[in-house]
């Protein structure tokens, strides 16, 4: 079985985000690390193709700068290869333009059974990319997938609705997105991480892959404004001083809330 | 101009979060609703919320909704009624109707709206982003139909006092491959008292409440306020509480009367999802977490402590 998993490449989500002031993009000119939603997929992927007992696991990216530094944590987990699409000219792309990119990638590599993606990412988070990217395939798909399995050629996934899960079947090929703590990702080995940096990535441009338009002038969109949202007045903070529990009592009978 | 709703009925009803949507684009033009599954048990509710038409495919029977009723979607556009504007609901089934709705189209689209305003055929929505703190606001660009996603709790829903809506048969036409995914059974988590997302009172945990067991904390007191029990995704992701419980970007978005966050740090995809609450009250130890920036009312302390003290203060009234 071979699976094939979309990994993003983004700023560390620990540090504070910030907007290029020319173009009111979010910043990605420094070091990029891979997506800890891509990680679940990751996971996911290396287990399904160990319990169908073979196949491998490849990965697409679209990066700028030539960034490898996710695809390699990637691969020290254990996939076997990746595409990487790095192209000036994908600056200012949108989210369909995204998923052609992507969907022209996994054809790249071709023959994929299963295709794995994070329901969104940690930085962009639009969140239609997956589904966006079933339909340029031409596959059926499964979003929110909280757990697979694969029966024959048949997966079998739980999908996560607004008032609980509904049991899903779907004829292989197709995609997944994937929830976060659907599996355990695991940390490269040392082993894997030496691996890794010998691992082919072959990296592409848009053009080759023969997508076109991209960035701004495929975006349907222009950004008009970047205004502050209105702040909250400062609150009441206090130190339990063994009372703090009274001033919750006192807070909410004032609302007539008790 | 002309304005589509995607309506999602759940439970023989429109959801909160389409009447809202409705509501809004009553003030930007004439309004024309599509729902993917059955239109009679709706219309009236959609009417009364500004739509005169409902598009309706029926029953998907088991199909999910993404790729039929995109198609459904396309196949009425493609027949010449074609709107400026689709307006969505940001929930799972409209989510992926959304995304391949714009590939069939090759339109671009933007999510995690919380506004929309309309000047002279121009659309444009407005974003927050950075946990919030920043607002965007995005100009669509050539021709519609423009795709929008909005967050629930965006706009409030009101009736306009019209009729039922007439409801008009969108077939989904046959869609290949893509439509291949079928549900083969339906789990309803069953939960007691008010609902997260429409309750008046949340009372949510977070991991500084140390263990699974103490979030009977939690839930207690909720009860006692007879409120709504919530969660960060920390603890969702432990495996503590279900995920219909997780309140955030990848959660719910709840706007209560009154939010009590206890052991929660205030993480930006946290407080995206409980800013708009009226009142906060937080509890966490450390005096220099996020979420006391947003707090009305903050303690500073231990959750092992002050919780146990407030149930019991609450319990002896
Ligand atoms: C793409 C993406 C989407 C996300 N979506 C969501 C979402 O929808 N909802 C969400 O909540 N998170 C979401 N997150 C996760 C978010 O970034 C945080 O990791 C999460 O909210 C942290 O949960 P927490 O506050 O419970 O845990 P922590 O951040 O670990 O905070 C625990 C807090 O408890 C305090 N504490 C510890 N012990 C005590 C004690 N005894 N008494 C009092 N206080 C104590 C600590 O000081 C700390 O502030 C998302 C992340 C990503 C990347």
């Amino acid at each position: 079985m071979n699976v094939i998993v979309c990994v993003k490449q983004i700023p560390d989500p620990a540090l504070p985000g910030a907007l290029d002031s020319s173009t009111n993009t979010l910043k990605r000119d420094g070091k990029l690390i891979l997506d800890e939603s891509d990680s679940y997929g990751v996971e996911m992927a290396l287990q399904l193709v160990d319990k169908a007992g073979g196949g491998e696991v490849s990965l697409v990216s679209m990066a700028p700068n030539g960034e490898v530094s996710g695809l390699r944590t990637a691969l020290a987990m254990g996939a076997a290869k990746a595409v990487l699409v790095s192209d000036p000219a994908l600056q200012g792309s949108d989210a369909l333009t995204t998923a052609r990119v992507l969907a022209a990638a996994v054809g790249r590599i071709g023959g994929a059974d299963l295709v794995i993606a994070a329901t969104e990412s940690s930085d962009g988070y639009t969140g239609t990319v997956p589904e966006q990217l079933a339909e340029v395939l031409g596959l059926p798909s499964v979003t929110f997938a909280k757990h697979v399995e694969i029966d024959g050629s048949t997966l079998k996934a739980s999908r996560q609705t607004e008032d609980g899960y509904d049991e899903v079947e779907c004829p292989l090929p197709a995609l997944i997105s994937v929830t976060a703590g659907v599996v355990e990702p695991r940390y490269p080995s040392f082993k894997g991480i030496m691996a890794a940096k010998s691992k082919p990535v072959d990296t592409v441009t848009a053009g080759d892959l023969g997508v076109d338009p991209v960035g701004w002038a495929g975006a349907g969109q222009q950004i008009s404004d970047v205004a502050k949202a209105p702040e909250r007045a400062a609150g009441e903070i206090v130190e339990d001083d063994g009372e703090g529990f009274a001033k919750i009592v006192s807070f909410l009978e004032n609302l007539k809330v008790i | 101009m002309n304005v589509w709703v995607y309506v999602q009925g759940s439970k023989g009803a429109p959801t909160s979060a389409s009447l809202e949507l409705l509501t809004k684009a009553r003030s930007l033009g004439d309004v024309t609703a599509f729902v993917g599954g059955d239109g009679a048990a709706l219309a009236e509710a959609v009417g009364q919320h500004g739509a005169a038409k409902l598009y309706a495919t029926g029953d998907l029977g088991g199909r999910l909704p993404g790729p039929a009723v995109s198609a459904a979607m396309q196949a009425v556009i493609e027949g010449g009624d074609s709107p400026d504007l689709i307006m969505f609901p940001q929930s799972y089934e409209a989510r992926d109707v959304l995304s391949r709705l714009s590939v069939k189209l090759g339109k671009t689209v933007l999510t995690n709206n919380v506004d929309v305003a309309a000047a002279g055929g121009a659309v444009t929505v407005t974003t927050p982003i950075f946990g919030g703190n920043t607002l965007v606001s995005t100009t669509f660009t050539g021709d519609g139909p423009f795709l929008a996603g909005f967050r629930p709790k965006s706009f409030a829903a009101e009736p306009s006092g019209g009729g039922a809506a007439e409801v008009v048969a969108a077939a989904v036409p046959e869609v290949g491959p893509t439509g291949a995914a079928m549900v083969v059974a339906t789990h309803v988590e069953e939960t007691s008292g008010p609902k997260l997302d429409e309750a008046a009172v949340v009372v949510s945990g977070g991991r500084g409440l140390g263990e699974q067991a103490k979030y009977e904390l939690i839930e207690t007191l909720a009860k006692l306020l007879r409120g709504a029990p919530g969660a960060s995704r920390a603890i969702v992701d432990a495996g503590w509480v279900p995920y219909s419980y997780q309140v955030g970007q990848t959660g719910k978005v709840v706007k209560p009367g009154v939010y009590i966050a206890a052991g929660i740090s205030g993480a930006t995809q946290h407080m995206v999802g409980m800013k708009g609450s009226k009142n906060i009250i937080a509890i966490n130890k450390d005096k220099e977490a996020p979420i006391f920036g947003i707090a009305d009312l903050g303690i500073v302390g231990d959750v092992h402590k002050v919780l146990p003290k407030l149930i019991e203060a609450l319990q002896s009234r």
